[in-house]
């Protein structure tokens, strides 16, 4: 029983976190792409159709990786966590449905008119079936995370004396205060990663002199979004979230902020520190007294309650995973922020495509918005934890009662195998698209 | 209302599979019948620009079981854990064999995908034939040893296969004679129906050669279908008792030979679309007749402990079931809508979309 929620859980993390490598790229990028065609529709300056093209096929080959690994996802839900979907297929089966029949179909119809339809439509369809991909993808976001935020603080449901969680407000599920932030936070992060990666790779072509127009549009671009993002991932959507935990979710809210003792004169922010859940204390730690009191609540000297505050059999399962993914994800957004500041400054001077050393920061910062992200998800899923269903169903209590341990593990091994491949493949393909470089034309 | 999303669903379902069928199909023939590397191309571009929207009806089946239908969902999932796993790795297999051909210009690179995309293809088709015959079959819910449930009554697991490979036994497998059968049925009559689709959408050298390989295996697909019909009785002893009682269902079998037949005639067709049509035709006939023979039933329970699961013992209830047929209508309009700019857009015959080249 302990092996078979373990290879269930291993499996489903690990595939979930290889399929969002995919997504969050695509559904940030859309918006760019949208961006630079409706440039082009303003300007008919060539370049920034070219540019759209380049970055279409980035988006393609990504496009195709999350799908690919994207449907193993929804499969999974049944075929590993069947006693869950049984028992809340009837709620949260609605919105899965919905991202089906509302964005897959949207996405996948004109994704293909957009990559192939650009001669036989001309420029203004071509516009539009690239703004209705970027809306079949963001929409994609909003009904997964509508049903993630049912999974963290469950809303218009009632329990069927059979256990059975049955649906009674289907708007509960769209009005739950839990979605809106966690949809905007989650869209401002895909953001980051799409102006990053834009970024990184117009900075790779400056210190190439390889592109050299393209290398400055793409670092103008993607900084100029990378700074809106970065901001508006931190305050305030990351802000709302943060406060949405302090109030539904108390003990995780300590947990991943690495407060174990309540202080009655208002909280100290941890910035660095490693938590000792057996002794219930933090080593070495950095922190600035009474900053997450005001964050939180406003005012510098209100009480936030400490893990020692709480039952044991109520804490989150894996504590210093989850303030870890926590500090890495707020750490890396604090360096985003910096540096988009410092790059967008220099933008402003005119100065940006001399100063090497932040295109080298550029370049390099490439993994750091996966990482971010990734740790965000972690964040949310290892804060929710041990509960499935935050305080209605236990994770151990959702797993599939006839697939045992070792059937799991074969096919979370056959997962690894093929992930693997496909990482290398992708990798390669795209490595051989960033090298080319974007193809200038003259359609005018 | 739960009668409503059953013929919802068994309507997504006959759509993908012909949709996504032909894929497989084309893929088939890929695997067996296209040397030249301009066959070759042919037929990846008439299925280039469609594939992924094919597949996107699989997804959105497996959201409206989940939604309509979640304690089979969760069961039948759970229950068919391997098989399923596996037409997932074989999914990803065929859509980078599809996408990645012409991503490098190398002859070696080239047949790796070819083979990626021919094998997954006919896996997947078999895979799905296997996968009807085990609905049809039934399983052992609630895991009955000695009349005595293991797990809870509509909980199962099955193996892909048992030693006697008999559809009869206590413990059964995926893989048995009566599955196998039907996974053969699978696989030829989804190389047919590609190479319809083929003759449909492009103008190649292959197309004259594709429509005799279509009569030959039409023969074979003949002989397969009356075999399945006379052991049929073995697996489920009473196959035709909904078509006495109603007996406009037999429209479907009706429908079914309709195409089966007609199929003969491919050599003298005029228009290159007819082929399509009446391999379409048999795979609605066919699937709509297998499941209305076995209705009310979902997945039929092969011991007398457990009742089978139907589709009013598995539903969400009525609340969930109602709302959601607002927003599904407007989709399906929206779903419509899509389909007719897509085809309409790529309509005719697709030799000169050198899909997939950059």
């Amino acid at each position: 029983m302990e092996d078979m929620l373990f290879y269930d859980r291993m499996q489903f993390a690990f595939t979930i976190t290889f399929h969002y490598l995919f997504p969050q790229l695509t559904m940030g990028l859309s918006l760019m792409i949208v961006y630079f065609k409706w440039k082009f529709l303003r300007t008919k300056i060539d370049k920034y159709n070219d540019a759209a093209k380049f970055w279409m096929k980035i988006f393609a080959l990504n496009f195709a990786m999350g799908v690919v690994t994207g449907i193993p996802m929804e499969f999974q839900f049944g075929t590993n966590w069947a006693k869950f979907s049984e028992l809340t297929g009837g709620i949260i089966g609605q919105t899965l449905a919905m991202e089906g029949m509302f964005s897959f179909f949207l996405e996948s119809s004109f994704l293909g008119l957009f990559l192939f339809g650009e001669k036989l439509m001309g420029q203004k369809l071509h516009f539009l079936t690239g703004f209705l991909v970027f809306l079949g993808s963001w929409a994609s976001g909003y009904l997964i995370i509508a049903t993630h935020s049912w999974m963290q603080y469950p809303v218009g449901y009632e329990i069927l004396e059979n256990g059975k969680y049955v649906l009674n407000n289907f708007g509960a599920l769209f009005s739950n205060p839990w979605l809106m932030p966690a949809f905007l936070h989650n869209q401002m992060g895909s953001v980051i990663t799409s102006s990053f990666v834009m970024a990184a790779i117009g900075a790779f072509y400056l210190l190439n002199n390889k592109h050299s127009d393209f290398g400055k549009l793409f670092v103008k671009t993607g900084v100029i979004f990378g700074l809106f993002a970065s901001i508006l991932v931190a305050f305030p959507t990351g802000d709302w979230i943060a406060k949405n935990v302090a109030e539904h979710q108390p003990v995780t809210f300590a947990a991943m902020e690495g407060i174990f003792e309540t202080e009655e004169e208002g909280s100290e922010i941890i910035l660095i520190g490693q938590p000792d859940t057996e002794n219930k204390k933090l080593d070495n730690k950095i922190a600035v007294p009474n900053v997450l009191s005001f964050l939180t609540y406003q005012r510098w000297d209100a009480k936030i309650e400490g893990l020692n505050e709480f039952d044991q059999s109520v804490y989150p399962t894996n504590i210093p995973g989850l303030y870890y993914a926590y500090h890495i994800m707020v750490g890396l957004g604090t360096i985003f922020i910096a540096l988009m500041l410092i790059a967008a400054v220099q933008l402003f001077r005119k100065r940006l495509y001399k100063t090497k050393w932040i295109l080298w920061t550029l370049m390099f910062m490439l993994p750091f918005p996966y990482i971010a992200n990734t740790t965000g998800w972690y964040t949310a899923e290892l804060g929710r934890q041990p509960w499935l269903v935050y305080n209605l169903l236990r994770t151990a209590d959702g797993i599939s009662p006839t697939v045992s341990s070792g059937n799991t593990l074969f096919t979370l091994l056959g997962f690894i195998g093929l992930y693997l491949l496909l990482g290398l493949l992708f990798l390669m393909l795209a490595g051989k698209i960033i090298n080319k470089g974007p193809e200038t034309s003259k359609l005018n | 209302m739960e009668l409503f999303w059953y013929i919802v669903l068994m309507t997504m379902f006959t759509i993908y599979i012909i949709l996504d069928g032909y894929d497989f199909g084309a893929g088939i023939i890929h695997l067996f019948f296209a040397k030249k590397e301009k066959d070759k191309k042919a037929i990846t571009s008439a299925i280039g620009p469609f594939w992924d929207a094919n597949e996107v009806w699989l997804i959105a089946i497996g959201g409206v079981l989940f939604f309509a239908f979640p304690t089979l969902y969760a069961a039948a999932f759970s229950g068919f854990y391997l098989p399923l796993i596996m037409i997932l790795w074989l999914l990803i297999f065929r859509a980078i064999g599809i996408e990645l051909r012409g991503e490098i210009n190398n002859q070696m690179w080239k047949s790796i995908w070819d083979k990626s995309f021919g094998i997954a293809s006919l896996l997947l088709a078999l895979f799905f034939g296997i996968a009807l015959g085990n609905i049809v079959r039934g399983v052992n819910l609630g895991m009955v040893t000695d009349g005595v449930s293991a797990q809870e009554p509509h909980y199962f697991f099955l193996p892909l296969w048992n030693p006697s490979f008999s559809p009869q036994a206590e413990h059964l497998g995926i893989i048995d004679w009566f599955t196998l059968m039907l996974g053969v049925v699978g696989v030829v009559t989804l190389a047919i129906h590609g190479a319809n689709w083929i003759i449909f959408k492009t103008n190649s050298d292959l197309n004259q050669k594709l429509k005799k390989v279509v009569f030959k295996l039409n023969f074979v697909l003949l002989t397969l279908v009356i075999i399945s019909l006379l052991t049929w009785h073995s697996i489920e002893p009473k196959p035709f008792h909904n078509f006495m009682d109603h007996p406009w269902l037999w429209i479907f079998p009706l429908i079914a030979f309709t195409g089966l037949f007609g199929l003969f005639k491919v050599k003298s067709f005029k228009r290159d679309g007819l082929g399509f049509l009446f391999s379409s035709m048999f795979l609605l006939g066919g699937l709509a007749s297998t499941v209305t023979s076995i209705f009310p039933n979902l997945l039929p329970s092969t011991n007398e402990v457990n009742p089978s699961l139907t589709l009013y013992n598995v539903a969400a209830d009525q609340y969930g079931l109602t709302v959601g047929v607002y927003w599904f209508v407007i989709a399906a309009i929206l779903v419509g809508v899509y389909i007719f700019v897509q085809y309409s857009v790529f309509k005719g015959k697709m030799d000169d979309a050198s899909y997939g080249e950059h």
